[in-house]
């Protein structure tokens, strides 16, 4: 007697003969393994080699599957077994969610599951589960790219925009609801709608308010906006301008060196004084704001002065004073951010 | 507005030197121990682990302490009659593992040790209509799978076996807003996936499709104040990243974006000087894995006593030189 309930004292498995562990033909060390794993482990293998059918196989790989839910093989000999023996697919979704919900950050187990929901035909429960398990781990990799899946597949799309904006709620920094955002309107309404992407753009601007320092909101801003030109969406500059004094961060102020450079991009008035301003933000996040990243925002004054500075510019990346006079959209005073 | 960025917080009395010495003897001496239960659990990828183990020692001029001998015998024994080969005998064949086999036999240059042909076959028939790979017959799709592909038949010269331009489509429909590749279209851009989608995008010489100042500047935002790098906004960094992040960045010419220093004194804090390896990050256990990528992380920082990793197959520059292959990479 082992002292647990191994497989090699159970009387319905007296008929096979466990096989042990090969580890290639020259074994140079003897292995020896926790015993439970070892007892498990060396009749599922068995079952493999005289690829076995049978319920009495369908419950090993629960328990191999217990010790460890990474071990690919097992999931697929499972899934063989599933089908070959014509098992009720509905307890395989009960059981796989177990699994899931202990073990959540594993391919296998994802994929195992997509797989009964494709065999079922059948996602009725899929956005509540995945919305439960991302309520433990709302960044979960595996979580947001099945719910992806099983949106796209079954074309469930109507909720979704509630459910981001109430993870957005709980919390605004979580980049994958971002990601999510970004999705579903791409699959549904699109952002060509200038409405729309107003909406987008002033929904950006809120969650800045409630937290300046927050990289996915000033990527999802710029993504949303790259296209069209991050000058051309009307009274932006003003906006941000106008966050600048209260809700300034290195990411705003990289921002407003994007929208200064699309303006120098699109437009031919005020060159001088809009590139001054970037100009002296890049020097201002090298120096002291985003240290970090000195050699990026070096990289872009550089590359500004060389695409737009005049011939007799000068080459370093401190601007010269700004030009009295007012440039179209600029309404405020530069001032040093307080950040 | 105080808000407390996710980070580490690196203790004064962490490693700051480089324990070369000590990382050979924890990988050679790693798996020795069979009996050692983690080395158990992670049977499921053993052929990687290997592969880990073997590359980080060729980076660190120790391969020899390895045997050759017994890993070639383990890798026959792992090619099944679809071609492909699995992580462990009793396994089940798939893509990650098709590929580390190939690179450990690259690292000895035997690769004749597996039926290349019938390998060749394997990847092939795991290509879709759509461009993209299935990691094995049950039909997981992933860039990474996609990444595995022509990394395996760049080293074996066999990139024709596939069709290349589907394959390229699809890696591109993962190209998100910021830049940056998620595993399948839509998915959250992740610093892994980017890695896989940079390099395969250099094997397929389509580098130029990459909006670099976009995505460097993504992949910079990676740095935390600590030096780590995370894989995504609002993560804790962690020593693969190291890895992940930089070898994308010097990918697309931009790996002068992170701050090198900060990022030197992480990795090395990320040691452990008693048992040697590397951990994910300060005072966490090592493993082979992280103990590979902090390596070439530093390999890639221009570190001295380390060879030079190429930073798309993660490899010795001089085993790809002997192969003759030299990916693409962007200035």
């Amino acid at each position: 007697e082992t002292g647990f309930n191994s497989v090699f004292d159970r009387k319905e498995w007296a008929d096979l003969e466990p096989v042990p562990q090969d580890d290639g033909p020259n074994p140079v060390v003897k292995i020896a393994y926790s015993d439970k794993f070892t007892d498990v482990y060396d009749y599922f293998r068995a079952l493999l080699k005289n690829d076995e059918k049978s319920d009495r196989a369908l419950l090993l790989t629960a328990e191999a599957i217990e010790l460890n839910a990474a071990n690919y093989t097992v999931w697929h000999y499972r899934r063989v077994l599933l089908q070959a023996l014509e098992k009720d697919l509905r307890e395989e979704m009960r059981y796989i969610t177990t699994i899931i919900e202990d073990q959540p950050k594993n391919y296998q187990v994802w994929h195992h599951r997509r797989m009964v929901v494709e065999w079922l035909n059948d996602p009725s429960e899929e956005l509540e589960f995945i919305a439960e398990i991302l309520s433990q781990d709302a960044k979960n990799y595996h979580a947001w790219q099945h719910r992806q899946w099983v949106i796209k597949e079954y074309k469930l799309w109507d909720s979704e925009l509630e459910y981001v904006e109430q993870l957005l709620e709980e919390d605004v920094r979580n980049n994958s609801a971002w990601n999510q955002r970004h999705y579903i309107i791409s699959h549904t309404t699109g952002y060509s709608d200038p409405a729309i992407l107003n909406r987008e753009v002033q929904y950006s601007l809120k969650q800045i308010k409630k937290a300046p320092h927050n990289e996915s909101v000033w990527n999802y801003l710029k993504g949303i906006l790259q296209d069209l030109g991050l000058s051309s969406h009307p009274g932006l500059l003003e906006q941000i301008l106008e966050l600048k004094e209260t809700h300034c961060s290195p990411y705003l102020l990289g921002f407003l060196v994007d929208i200064y450079e699309d303006f120098l991009e699109n437009t031919l008035e005020h060159h001088e004084e809009v590139l001054s301003k970037a100009l002296e933000l890049c020097e201002l996040l090298a120096r002291e704001k985003d240290t970090i990243r000195r050699e990026y925002w070096s990289y872009v004054g550089r590359s500004l002065q060389t695409k737009y500075g005049s011939s007799d510019s000068s080459t370093t990346t401190s601007a010269p004073g700004i030009d009295p006079g007012s440039a179209s959209g600029s309404v405020h005073q530069e001032t040093p951010c307080s950040s | 507005m105080g808000t407390q960025v996710k980070d580490v917080v690196i203790k004064s009395d962490a490693p700051s030197a480089l324990l070369l010495d000590k990382h050979a003897d924890y990988i050679a001496a790693y798996g020795s121990k069979k009996d050692d239960y983690e080395y158990t659990l992670s049977e499921y990828l053993r052929m990687s682990g290997i592969y880990w183990g073997l590359t980080v020692m060729d980076l660190m001029g120790q391969l020899t302490r390895m045997n050759q001998q017994e890993i070639s015998d383990f890798i026959k024994s792992c090619q099944h009659d679809c071609g492909g080969v699995s992580a462990s005998i009793g396994h089940d064949p798939h893509v990650l593992y098709t590929l580390s086999a190939v690179q450990i036999l690259s690292l000895y240059d035997n690769v004749n040790v597996l039926d290349v042909d019938k390998v060749v076959e394997y990847v092939r028939g795991l290509q879709q209509e759509d461009g993209s790979f299935a990691g094995d017959k049950w039909g997981e799709i992933d860039t990474r799978f996609s990444f595995c592909a022509v990394a395996t038949l760049a080293l074996l010269g066999r990139l024709d076996a596939i069709n290349v331009d589907k394959a390229v489509e699809f890696v591109l429909s993962c190209m998100n807003f910021d830049g940056g590749f998620g595993c399948r279209p839509g998915s959250e851009s992740h610093a892994g996936q980017i890695y896989c989608c940079t390099g395969f995008l250099s094997i397929a010489g389509q580098l130029h499709q990459v909006n670099a100042d976009l995505l460097g500047w993504w992949l910079c935002e990676r740095q935390l104040p600590s030096g780590g790098l995370n894989g995504r906004p609002e993560k804790l960094p962690d020593v693969c990243y190291s890895w992940w992040v930089l070898a994308s960045l010097k990918i697309i010419g931009r790996i002068h974006w992170i701050d090198k220093s900060k990022l030197r004194s992480f990795i090395l804090a990320c040691q452990d000087e008693e048992t040697g390896g590397f951990a994910d990050r300060p005072g966490d256990m090592v493993d082979p894995f992280h103990t590979l990528f902090g390596v070439a992380g530093l390999s890639l920082l221009g570190e001295g006593q380390i060879k030079d990793v190429n930073p798309v197959l993660c490899m010795p520059e001089d085993v790809l030189e002997r192969l003759g292959l030299h990916p693409d990479l962007l200035s």
